[in-house]
């Protein structure tokens, strides 16, 4: 079943236009990655599809148009957004960073939620009154997941997880995604530049060149793709 | 000695009153990073409200409950309609503060449009009275409003750590664009900020109106206290703003009876703070310190 459609999307900022008629779809529980250089087009494409500026052409979500809808909207509808640069709100603590997490919810589950989520992310856990700000990049980072997971989405928009972490920490990080994406069936729509890690959590991927779709393909299919391995592969 | 004690508990007084002007500073700081220069004014509009309602003949209690209530909805109001789509504080510091010296001027001038110049009279809260404390008479309305800034400070900080919407409010304060994508709706949530600090200006201009008399010129000065009482404590912080501003109250009450030259210029010591304060210890006594790590 299709969870989202995206068909016809322009988007830029201000008067430079930097998506061209990108259309995606991302099927319920599935992981889908957009690949891209730097420039591509992949944050303006989250960033689209979750209202944080303007766009024309079609998003559809579970059936319904959800384009133009506010952040806070589309959140309600079941879209999560962890933003590039993670977004973690520094000056809150961990616990509250969750807590804000489920701002959308009001059923009496959110501690019991809470406690999950930092079962899964152990290091959550320990640093739960802690500050966010005095944390590592990767605990940041799994911060950021954890706390848009804390909205119960149907759909998780991924921004380049991996920027400025260490590869351990990165491969740990997309190992936690994949668990939460078996176990919850919650959908992820990500975007990346790390090609090897990226196709080997999606099952489907795309390829983004100067805001348009230039391939697309099962991940298998994309990493046997000689074009996509010397562009993105380094191989 | 007596002396001493009877300008203490006067400064103390005064000093509630520019920590609630300086909490209403605080709570529009703390949601959307904005110094409001026109704090002052919107206090002095609410204030004047107060003011007709009593003079309609309702209680000063009940008139002061309306001025609370007509100050969420003035300052919800401004926030939405004149600063909200001038854009983002954290994107645009300077546009945004320039408008709100604007809103100062149009603010003062509409008062006086609206209630004219004549300075009229606030009957006193807590009425003339005065007790004796350790043989120094001390007015009720100053003790009164002591005991109204505990009060004050005492609910806003539990609902800044207890309070699902005083969450949101400091979340919007650290970083609106997150808050945002987390679902909570930013833009009430600094309407909420703005209606909050109005009312807060209710009830200190309430107190201040008595000796100053209830007239467009009501808050001049008084921001300026407000000012160095949260340039003391820091911007951000709601204890500060109290200790900031009863520090301010006392040392502008106290420090020109003992030095002459002062005794016609009690405003110095205020700007003295300011000025200090923001080259030795910029954050204040109880800011934040950014703590972050890339």
């Amino acid at each position: 079943m299709t969870l989202l459609a995206v068909a016809g999307l322009d988007a830029g900022y201000g008067a430079v236009q930097v998506l061209r008629g990108l259309s995606l779809h991302v099927d319920a529980g599935e992981a889908v990655v957009v690949l891209g250089a730097n420039g591509a087009g992949k944050t303006t494409t989250l960033r689209a599809i979750s209202g944080m500026i303007p766009a024309k052409g079609e998003v559809t979500f579970e059936g319904a148009s959800v384009l133009g809808k506010r952040p806070d909207e589309l959140l309600k509808a079941g879209i999560a957004h962890v933003p590039q640069g993670r977004g973690t709100i520094v000056d809150l603590t961990v616990e509250e960073n969750l807590r804000i997490g489920a701002y959308s919810r009001r059923d009496p589950e959110i501690d019991s939620d809470i406690a999950r989520w930092c079962g899964v992310f152990p290091r959550l856990g320990e640093r739960r009154d802690q500050v966010a700000g005095a944390m590592s990049g990767g605990e940041q980072q799994m911060l950021a997941i954890a706390r848009a997971l804390m909205s119960r989405p149907r759909l998780l928009l991924l921004d380049e997880p991996s920027l400025g972490l260490a590869p351990l920490v990165t491969q740990e990080v997309f190992a936690r995604v994949a668990e939460i994406v078996r176990d919850t069936s919650t959908a992820v729509l990500l975007v990346e530049q790390n090609a090897n890690l990226a196709l080997e959590f999606a099952q489907r991927g795309y390829v983004l060149e100067a805001g348009t779709i230039v391939g697309e393909g099962s991940a298998e299919q994309l990493r046997n793709d000689e074009s996509i391995r010397k562009a993105y592969l380094g191989s | 000695m007596a002396d001493f004690f009877r300008y203490l508990m006067i400064g103390l007084g005064n000093g509630a009153i520019y920590a609630m002007i300086g909490l209403g500073l605080v709570v529009i700081y703390r949601a959307s990073g904005l110094l409001n220069f026109s704090q002052g004014e919107i206090t002095m509009f609410v204030t004047f409200i107060v003011w007709t309602l009593q003079d309609m003949g309702l209680p000063l209690v009940v008139a002061v409950a309306g001025g609370v209530l007509s100050g969420v909805v003035v300052g919800a109001v401004i926030q939405r309609i004149i600063v909200a789509p001038v854009g983002d504080p954290h994107q645009k510091p300077r546009a945004v503060v320039v408008v709100t010296i604007g809103l100062f001027l149009g603010i003062n001038a509409l008062a006086q449009v609206i209630w004219g110049t004549e300075t009229r009279d606030m009957p006193a809260l807590f009425g003339n009275g005065q007790l004796s404390l350790a043989g120094v008479a001390v007015g009720w309305q100053k003790l009164g409003a002591l005991a109204v800034l505990g009060v004050e400070v005492a609910l806003f900080a539990f609902a800044f750590k207890r309070t699902r919407v005083g969450l949101a409010m400091r979340a919007v304060a650290s970083n609106a664009e997150s808050a945002a994508l987390v679902g909570v709706p930013v833009g009430r949530i600094l309407m909420l900020g703005w209606g909050l600090a109005a009312a807060l200006g209710a009830v200190a201009g309430t107190f201040t109106a008595p000796d100053r008399g209830m007239d467009s010129n009501l808050m001049l000065v008084m921001l300026v206290y407000a000012f160095a009482a949260i340039t003391l404590g820091g911007f951000d912080s709601l204890v500060g703003a109290v200790v900031g501003g009863l520090i301010v109250g006392v040392a502008t009450e106290v420090i020109p009876k003992y030095v002459d030259s002062l005794q016609t210029l009690p405003m110095v010591p205020a700007f003295v703070v300011i000025f200090g304060v923001l080259l030795v210890r910029p954050e204040g006594l109880f800011g934040a310190k950014k703590v972050t790590r890339v």
